[in-house]
């Protein structure tokens, strides 16, 4: 039997690195992004789970990383905004088309769209309106009113970007 | 947000796991996390020690027993609900329901085993387990018993699951040739939280109805599946639902007629 404990050394993957390192029990996915590792695109929105800004592709699928402990995260593979260009610093396509369609204004809660529509797109390539609204439902913008945002995804699926 | 200090244990098996929750006053089991975080995050919980469910195997499978009922692990995600073939085959309306529920990043983390485990009034599967004839069961140190629904839900955040016990698993009867399931809600936003929902089941002309949001566990009623029976069943249910910002107790008495008419004709095209 494990025996509990109130910190542990994890071992994650974050954008193709290897990290390990000791966190407390407590400290959630998020802060260890943040503050430990210093990736600082992954955002705090609202802390309570509704908003999406600090969303990130853990093994492959999107998780709120404020609601989930950093020591749960061991052993995973994590996609944080950062790790979505190429390692020349290329755009995804997603990205371009963000930037083409004017999908942001302040930007906070660009990070955790691209990576729900990045989910999205990998699931679903070629979704309609309706799938796309459905696809970032866990992610509020407070500027844009998701118009743009949606022409983004859509333009990136039609491969337009 | 700093959590209060805890401990934290991560099993790979149920017996290490109920192990775990029976060693100490204020252990916790975490599911999905998607609402023990969180309240954790206020501190209106702060256990001793979280006792972490997601590595153990044997509760993530969903299978189809003997009698073609679906046996769903308690750490089963929304999201593998919706994309079993096996709940396709034996019950989709869980699939449907399970794909209303909060957001995409939500249904990849939370669990059939944590919201039926909070049973918050306005979580979508009590009722469904309700009119499905779903039984739960829970592991202790030694023992393992099963209860019906009836059983299992016990009040707001209350279930059969005791400290040092723990939900393993859902038995739900596959749906028999001419009955349907329904479902039936109305939210705060699209496919937001239920401030009434319905779930029905028909079968020989009859309906099975759970109301939830209204009480503290899904309220069950039994009619012939006609508008007229159905909305006088849910009258006289007597409910004394909350009112609150987003709805007055007549108007959530009100919607749990429509709600329940609505499920019960979703059931009834289904059961043809």
């Amino acid at each position: 039997m494990p025996e509990p404990v109130t910190e542990q050394t994890i071992s994650v993957e974050i954008n193709g690195e290897a990290y390990e390192q000791e966190v407390e029990a407590r400290k959630l996915l998020v802060h260890f992004i943040r503050d430990v590792v210093d990736l600082t695109g992954t955002h705090v929105g609202c802390d309570t789970g509704n908003c999406g800004a600090c969303t990130v592709l853990m093994d492959g699928k999107t998780v709120k990383s404020c609601m989930l402990l950093a020591i749960q995260a061991d052993g995973s593979k994590i996609t944080t905004v950062e790790g979505l260009a190429g390692a020349d610093g290329e755009l995804t396509p997603l990205q371009r088309a963000f930037s083409a369609s004017h999908a942001l204004q302040c930007g906070y809660c660009t990070p955790g769209m691209l990576l729900s529509a990045t989910y999205l797109l990998e699931q679903n390539p070629h979704p309609s309106e309706e799938e796309i609204r459905r696809g970032i439902q866990g992610n509020i913008c407070r500027c844009t009113g998701y118009v743009n945002i949606v022409e983004a995804i859509r333009s990136a699926a039609e491969g337009n970007a | 947000m700093l959590l209060r200090q805890v401990e934290y244990a991560r099993p790979e098996t149920v017996d290490e796991a109920v192990r775990l929750l029976a060693s100490r006053e204020d252990a916790r089991a975490l599911a999905g996390g998607q609402s023990l975080v969180n309240v954790m995050k206020t501190r209106v919980a702060a256990p001793e020690l979280v006792v972490d469910l997601n590595r153990i195997k044997e509760l993530r499978s969903i299978e189809t027993g003997p009698s073609g009922e679906l046996v769903l692990g308690a750490m089963v995600t929304y999201d593998e609900l919706i994309r079993s073939p096996e709940v396709q085959a034996a019950r989709p309306i869980l699939a449907e329901v399970a794909q209303t529920i909060a957001d995409v990043q939500v249904r990849n983390r939370g669990t059939v085993g944590g919201n039926l485990c909070v049973n918050d009034p306005t979580n979508h599967l009590p009722p469904l387990c309700a009119t499905t004839g779903a039984t739960m069961t829970i592991r202790a140190l030694e023992a393992e018993r099963t209860v019906s629904s009836d059983e299992f839900f016990q009040g707001v955040y209350l279930t059969a699951v005791t400290p040092g016990e723990m939900l393993t698993r859902v038995t739900i009867p596959a749906r028999a040739a001419g009955e349907g399931d329904g479902w039936a809600s109305v939210t705060l936003g699209k496919e937001g939280t239920g401030i009434v929902n319905v779930a029905a089941t028909v079968s020989d002309g009859r309906a099975r109805i759970a109301i939830g949001c209204v009480s503290a566990t899904p309220i069950v009623v039994e009619a012939e599946a006609d508008e007229v029976s159905v909305r006088k069943a849910v009258a006289d249910a007597s409910l004394d639902p909350p009112s609150d910002v987003h709805a007055s107790a007549d108007y959530r008495r009100h919607l749990a007629q429509v709600l329940a008419w609505r499920a019960t004709s979703q059931a009834l095209e289904g059961a043809a």
